[in-house]
């Protein structure tokens, strides 16, 4: 677990916002924001809708330009490199991809790696071993020649993930992974960013709704509200039914979670459990 | 280690790897599209030596072979060389560019209607072109400029219109349309007020044909669609990306608007080309893609296919242009727009099947 333990006056971390304003046109989301994404950490931003937290994710993809302050990448404003050089170190699923009509699972895969190639050099020996083994690490390589399109939901997200594997980035962002998938799938998917966080040492900073798998696959969770960070920490050190009050709104208990022994947060909701109006 | 190899990853079809010097250049071959390809482009080939070789003046086939290699007589050498060879050629040339024009909006804007005859060039190029017929009664160099301008400065407004911090497909189509619709009334407007000489001349313009193509004009048309072809290839690897979607092109180091700006000067540019030449020849750029699309069974619209696709219907229809009512000689939009039509009720009862 020492992989986790903060490290005492730690390096610049690899990415990171500084004194960051960002928005859309004129409405600012977020107002110089501070925060530094450790290094391979698998980082979860949680918070209502309309905080700011998939904003954020798209100023730390370059996405989107903060109007004051800074991103910065591997000591750089992340806006001075030019993209491909920031493809090239991290990559994002972001909320919505369109799969191109009669498209194939190994093609889509293949188009993560473009920030690799050159026009004389489009498919060399490394794209081809990236390409499958992204498919063996999201365990897609047997749908290798469907349709994407003929996918369920499940495997579908799976596909993407492993277009994103494909381009080999240390940094990986997801905007929102589980979205749309069963809770099996879910789980599925979560298991598969721990792995590659431990195992390939990936940093992973993914979006996330739901707080208890937040809570459970986080090494380090970022607590937004109304575009500001509330809290920061490991789940264990800072989840607390004041802070799920005070994020979120919800009145809560907050208990261990007996699988994992992380909190796992139960809302308290409105009115009488139907259980617990005793007859008499 | 290289030459052709078979893929270790499976696509789901037939791919060869190529890779040569020593992994320096290295490529995925669809093996189907390339077979494909290769058969439109014999296919154009053969009708554009039967097209040579046919009309008032029966050459035969050896003759017309001959001809080209420079060993006929002086007769079939001017009428092979110098009356149906410029024709021909261009057929072949501006049906490539309209092909891969029609890809490029295609997948501009994601929709298989966005071409540059739905997006409001081929009504503006029309539009400048009148005005030169009518009003100034130019030479065939000004209605050349007149419809490029017009064109361009059509496809301009229609951009800027549907600018709205960046461009989106849909919105592309649907202002085209509306542009093409006001552009429309202001040419039947000018139609109006023309002589009847003049109005026919401009309406044989306003279809698109290739009579009385000259060497000349097949020299110009090359040159520029030199310049053209290779640049559009060298965008499609950008442009397959942005198929994505903005978010993932981005996130995988496409710079989006810039290679949106550039498929949209490289797209116009081809068309405007083809309509400076011979007038606005409508359909082939919105049916070669598609055709060649599901020819193929590739992902998205490719822009290969679509040129040899491009290729083989407009030397098709020229042919027909030439035959179909001989000795009389359709302009060859003619047929495109009825080659069109018989594209758009295909695709109808396609959809109305699902």
């Amino acid at each position: 677990m020492n992989q986790h333990a903060p490290i005492v006056a730690a390096a610049e971390p690899r990415l990171a916002a500084r004194n960051a304003t960002i928005g859309y046109d004129k409405r600012i989301i977020a107002e110089r924001l501070n925060v530094a994404i450790p290094d391979r950490s698998l980082t979860v931003i949680v918070g209502p809708n309309a905080c700011g937290k998939s904003t954020l994710l798209r100023a730390l993809s370059r996405l989107l330009k903060p109007t004051a302050g800074d991103v910065v990448l591997d000591g750089k404003t992340i806006h001075a490199y030019a993209a491909r050089d920031v493809a090239q170190r991290l990559g994002l699923l972001p909320q919505t991809s369109i799969a191109p009509d009669g498209i194939t699972v190994a093609d889509l895969v293949a188009r993560g790696r473009y920030p690799h190639q050159k026009l004389l050099r489009q498919w060399s020996k490394e794209d081809e071993a990236a390409v499958v083994e992204a498919m063996a690490a999201t365990r897609v390589g047997p749908l290798s020649r469907r349709l994407v399109d003929e996918l369920s939901g499940g495997q579908r997200q799976r596909v993407w993930v492993a277009m994103v594997l494909a381009q080999q980035t240390p940094i990986l962002l997801l905007d929102e992974p589980t979205t749309f998938l069963d809770i099996a799938h879910q789980i599925e998917l979560l298991d598969l960013l721990r792995d590659l966080n431990r195992r390939n040492g990936h940093t992973i900073v993914a979006v996330l709704h739901d707080l208890n798998q937040a809570c459970r696959y986080a090494t380090h969770l970022i607590a937004m509200r109304d575009g500001a960070i509330v809290a920061e920490g490991r789940p264990q050190d800072i989840v607390t039914p004041t802070l799920v009050e005070d994020v979120f709104g919800l009145p809560c208990v907050v208990i261990e979670d007996p699988i994992s022994h992380t909190p796992l947060v139960i809302p308290r909701g409105s009115g009488v459990h139907p259980f617990e109006e005793k007859p008499a | 280690m290289s030459g052709l190899q078979t893929s270790a990853v499976d696509f789901g079809r037939p791919i060869g790897v190529l890779r040569l010097w020593g992994g320096r250049l290295s490529q995925r071959l669809d093996l189907r599209t390339l077979m494909l390809c290769g058969i439109m482009l014999v296919l154009s080939l053969a009708i554009a030596l039967v097209t040579l070789a046919s009309g008032e003046f029966k050459v035969s086939l050896g003759e017309v072979a001959g001809a080209l290699v420079g060993q006929a007589t002086a007769r079939v050498h001017m009428v092979v060389v110098e009356w149906r060879l410029p024709r021909t050629s261009l057929a072949l040339i501006m049906g490539a560019a309209l092909g891969v024009s029609g890809a490029i909006f295609q997948s501009l804007t994601r929709n298989p209607l966005g071409s540059p005859d739905v997006i409001g060039f081929n009504a503006g190029a029309y539009s400048g072109a009148l005005i030169v017929i009518v009003l100034l009664n130019g030479s065939f160099y000004a209605v050349a400029g007149g419809a490029l301008a017009g064109g361009i400065l059509s496809a301009l407004l229609v951009y800027v219109l549907a600018w709205r911090g960046g461009v989106q497909g849909f919105r592309l189509i649907i202002v085209g349309i509306g542009v093409s619709a006001m552009l429309t009334s202001l040419n039947t407007y000018l139609m109006l007020r023309a002589d009847l000489e003049v109005a026919m001349a401009a309406a044989v313009w306003g279809v698109g044909s290739l009579n009385g193509m000259t060497l000349e004009r097949l020299w110009q048309v090359a040159a520029v669609l030199a310049l053209l072809l290779p640049a559009a290839l060298f965008l499609s690897r950008p442009m397959r990306q942005l198929e994505l979607g903005d978010d993932a092109a981005r996130s995988l180091g496409v710079n989006a608007e810039r290679t949106r700006l550039a498929m949209t000067v490289v797209g116009v540019a081809l068309t405007a080309t083809v309509t400076a030449a011979a007038g606005p020849i409508s359909f082939v750029a919105l049916a070669a893609p598609q055709i060649a699309r599901r020819l193929t069974g590739s992902a998205g619209v490719a822009l290969l296919p679509s040129a040899a696709m491009g290729a083989l219907l407009l030397t098709a229809a020229d042919y027909l242009a030439q035959r179909a009512f001989a000795p009389t000689q359709l302009p060859v939009g003619i047929v495109t727009v009825s080659i069109g039509g018989l594209y758009f009720a295909w695709l109808l009862m396609r959809e109305a099947k699902r």
